[in-house]
């Protein structure tokens, strides 16, 4: 991989942003911003879940309105009304939720508001054309125009909001953490297009949580604390010890809490021959009280469908789940919960959280019964036991009454989780868990996860990091189509090893038939 | 690594006014202010009969059988469902319940009757839903042209007067001197108020309508809760029934004609969203009152009916944009 710090770009700047602010009811998300980026680099910008980045970017593409401070977007001073003004000044981007319409085809999404037409009809021709354009420039000509966005892979969707972006004749693109819904090599293959689209000139602002990405990828770090700035224009070859430290003002030791000596003995959970047709087959495993069990496999080698499954929200085509050496009752996620599963899913806005509601609601939503009497919720008893997970896992702002909506994305994974920490939860299904969440949260979460385990709870994880897989599980599953390949004690394993077995046909080139 | 816990965000003091636990009652004042300007407007051109205590007993007797819908309407809606059959439904439990044979069992018997037909009419909705995946809207539908042609063909086409002196009196029956009929519709709201914000059957509600994909990988039964949900529509349209019933002296096909719009369009001005997810019992009250009160003006004031809906229709446009519209933008810097 090239170094792309050794050739720092030293163009005029793009785009500067001086003293911005913005508020919302109770929250100070920027609290006096600086920014500098310049033509042809890419600038990464780092900070803690709420630091403020999110918040940021949409006040440059126009999604919100700064209360105060100055945008200079090529010499001259602006504000953009909307983000239609944004995109006409030539800033795309992609936000944190792809904002793809699922059941229109790739091309509609990729013009979407902006279709070739004539009287009012739009030109077809003309918009596949474009479409395909697009999407050749970032080397995915392969990815079928006129195939609903919602049935393709997550490495795909998001070339294709790239591809949306671009379809604009940007002068710079934003993106919001958008490899944390990736796996490992289709993040490489994005690095590769920020690169290409780099030395075309296009700026790129590239936020993400995984530290080792700004050494691979960027020119240059902004870092974000509480909405203010504490450094800018920072080498990407900042040391990683220096950069945690701006970004939290601590040192961050170690990341994964040791594992405990003894093996854990006995079995929580028992699975058999458990298949989906053209999902995954003949998956049998087991998990122990106390024991971390972590699968490894690309997006889409159908890891989450087995952990939905397990869990009940999907119905077998064959074989069964025992709890406890009972059988639980496939297709029923009343019975799972009875008997003790958690499951944090995949999709936080689609698949677990009210957003209207409070985090107290969100996070009760699964223990209703446990903290009501005859019907009624001792709200009381409820506040009490969020707000204690809500203090484990570092929520930022730490006032559970906020609507969920509210809060920033790594803030919303960790009420995902809690929800599940509240007691009586003997086995918990984590698919992908510390998606967006930032450095320190992310040990924070382990610790809670191994400390959870060390009280007897069975825990099941999903997770595109293999790191994370390795370090944090006591035995590891490696899974490849749909089919558990690999099982090893996570001592015994190393990364390139679960890597090579992992790698056995990309997505993407799946997409393409 | 525990001490990585204490960074917190920026915090700013914000006034109860303009934080979220104060939404709800902005959400309110829109509708309440239009009450308030209603009742000006009666005060001025209906000087000596708009504010006598027998109008505005009148006004809440007026409302209360449509209230008590409203608020089981209000349920449904906020459970991401819409109940069309409501009218139907009072009318099918109406006549039901008036029956020579029910009349036999006395006040008791017909009050069950209707309480039972409403319920049982619900819970088929409430299946054909959950279970077979019907759309609201149809299967809601296919009950309210169904069910008002079953009444049809129970009462045969006639009026059936009611010759049971308990219910012949309970429209004029008062307690405290207010009427019985307002009481069961505040008894109705209290009930509703307390089930929504305090109980799970609630939260579970809230739930549904708000995420159901959420809410099941959360271990809640989506399909019960919606069965549910429709059939506390059907009981409350059953007790309706029994009231307007009261009023009449009377059971017939064609009452609850049109129930539905206005139950849909009480909660809608209240601030219940037809997305499912958000909804409030005060403001369904709220918007049960404001029409009511403004047929009263139009009754007062002798004025002509097709008036009357092309108001209603402004005021349903206008409570909803008044919602959208955030008092706290006002104070915002641009
Ligand atoms: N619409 C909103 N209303 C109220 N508060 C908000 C809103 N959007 C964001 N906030 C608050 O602003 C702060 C900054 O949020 P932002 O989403 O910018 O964080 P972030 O740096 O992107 O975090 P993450 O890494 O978790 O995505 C947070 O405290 C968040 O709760
Ligand atoms: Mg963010």
């Amino acid at each position: 991989m090239t170094d792309s710090a050794d050739t720092p770009v030293d163009g005029p700047p793009l785009l500067t942003l001086t003293e911005v602010v913005k508020t919302f009811p109770g929250v100070r998300a920027l609290d006096g911003v600086e920014l500098t980026v310049r033509q042809g680099e890419v600038h990464c910008l780092l900070g803690q879940n709420g630091a403020g980045k999110s918040t940021l970017i949409k006040v440059l593409s126009g999604a919100h309105r700064p209360d105060a401070g100055q945008i200079t977007w090529q010499g001259r001073s602006v504000s953009f009304a909307d983000p239609q003004a944004a995109m006409r000044a030539g800033i795309a981007t992609i936000y944190q939720e792809l904002d793809l319409v699922p059941d229109m085809t790739v091309a509609e999404n990729i013009l979407l508001g902006h279709e070739p037409r004539t009287a009012g009809f739009v030109r077809r021709g003309a918009m596949r054309a474009a479409a395909h354009t697009a999407l050749t420039r970032l080397g995915h000509g392969e990815i079928p125009l006129g195939r609903p966005v919602g049935r393709l892979p997550a490495a795909a969707q998001q070339i294709v909001s790239m591809a949306r972006a671009l379809s604009r004749e940007a002068r710079m693109l934003i993106m919001d953490e958008p490899s944390a819904v990736l796996a490992h090599d289709e993040v490489s293959n994005l690095f590769r297009i920020i690169r290409e689209l780099r030395d075309q000139g296009i700026a790129v602002v590239y936020i993400s949580h995984r530290l080792e990405e700004i050494r691979q990828i960027c020119d240059r770090v902004t870092v974000l604390q509480d909405g203010r700035t504490t450094a800018a224009d920072l080498p990407a070859t900042t040391p990683t010890a220096e950069l945690v430290g701006r970004m939290t003002g601590r040192t961050l030791e170690h990341v994964f809490p040791p594992r405990p000596p003894r093996a854990p003995s006995g079995e929580l959970l028992r699975v058999e021959g458990l298949t989906r047709h053209g999902e995954f087959s003949d998956a049998s495993f087991t998990v122990g009280p106390g024991e971390i069990v972590g699968i490894a496999g690309l997006v889409g080698s159908g890891r989450s469908e087995l952990l939905e499954t397990v869990f009940g929200a999907r119905r077998p085509d064959a074989g069964h789940v025992l709890v406890d050496g009972r059988r639980l009752k496939p297709g029923s996620v009343a019975a799972a919960v009875r008997a003790g599963l958690g499951l944090a899913p995949e999709e936080r806005k689609s698949q677990a959280l009210l957003l209207g509601e409070p985090v107290q609601n969100n996070i009760g939503l699964a223990s209703l019964s446990r903290h009501a009497t005859a019907g009624f919720v001792r709200r009381g008893a409820e506040r009490a036991a969020a707000t204690e997970v809500a203090d484990r896992l570092e929520l930022r702002p730490q006032d559970v009454g906020r609507r969920a909506r509210t809060l920033s994305g790594g803030n919303q994974q960790k009420v995902v989780v809690g929800r599940w920490l509240l007691g009586g939860t003997r086995l918990l299904l984590l698919d992908e868990p510390t998606r967006g969440v930032d450095v320190g949260a992310r040990a924070e979460l382990y610790q809670v996860v191994r400390s959870l385990a060390e009280d007897g709870v069975g825990v099941l994880l999903v997770s595109s990091e293999v790191p994370e897989v390795l370090g944090l599980a006591d035995r590891v599953l490696v899974m490849r189509e749909g089919r558990i390949v690999h099982e090893a004690r996570a001592e015994e394993i190393d990364e390139h090893t679960v890597l090579d077995l992992v790698m056995a046909g990309s997505l993407l080139e799946g997409a393409a038939q | 690594m525990t001490d990585l816990a204490s960074a917190a965000a920026p915090k700013m003091k914000t006034s109860w006014w303009r934080d979220d636990a104060s939404e709800p009652v902005r959400r309110n004042l829109g509708l309440t202010g239009v009450l308030v300007a209603l009742v000006v407007i009666g005060l001025v051109s209906a000087p000596d009969t708009f504010a006598t205590s027998g109008n505005v007993l009148n006004i809440l007797t007026q409302a209360s059988a449509i209230g008590v819908i409203a608020i089981g309407m209000t349920f449904v809606i906020i459970g991401g469902g819409i109940d069309l059959s409501v009218g139907a439904l009072t009318a099918l439990s109406a006549v039901w319940c008036t029956t020579v044979a029910t009349q036999g069992f006395g006040g008791g018997g017909m009050l069950f009757t209707a309480l039972v037909v409403g319920t049982v009419a619900g819970t088929i909705n409430g299946v054909l839903i959950a279970y077979g995946r019907l759309v609201p809207f149809i299967a809601t539908l296919a009950m309210m042209v169904g069910a008002r042609g079953l009444a049809t063909k129970i009462s045969n086409k006639q009026t059936q007067p009611v010759n049971v002196e308990s219910i012949n009196r309970l429209a004029e029956n008062k307690l405290l001197g207010i009427p019985v009929l307002v009481l069961i519709f505040a008894g109705v709201t209290a009930v509703g108020w307390v089930v929504l914000n305090r109980t799970t059957f609630g939260r579970r509600t809230v739930a549904v309508g708000g995420n159901a994909e959420a809410a099941r990988l959360a271990g809640i039964n989506v399909r019960r809760q919606t069965v549910l949900l429709y059939a506390l529509s059907g009981l409350c349209c059953g007790l309706a029934a029994l009231m307007v019933v009261a009023q009449a002296n009377a059971g017939s096909s064609s009452q609850g004609d049109l129930y539905e719009l206005d139950a849909i369009a009480a909660a809608i001005i209240g601030g219940t969203t037809l997305t499912g997810g958000r909804g409030t019992v005060i403001g369904s009250l709220l918007g049960v009152v404001v029409f009511t009160t403004i047929t009263n003006l139009f009754i007062l004031n002798n004025l002509p009916t097709e008036v009357q809906n092309i108001v209603k229709g402004a005021i349903i446009v206008g409570a909803v944009l008044v919602q959208q519209f955030q008092p706290r933008d006002l104070f915002r810097k641009r």
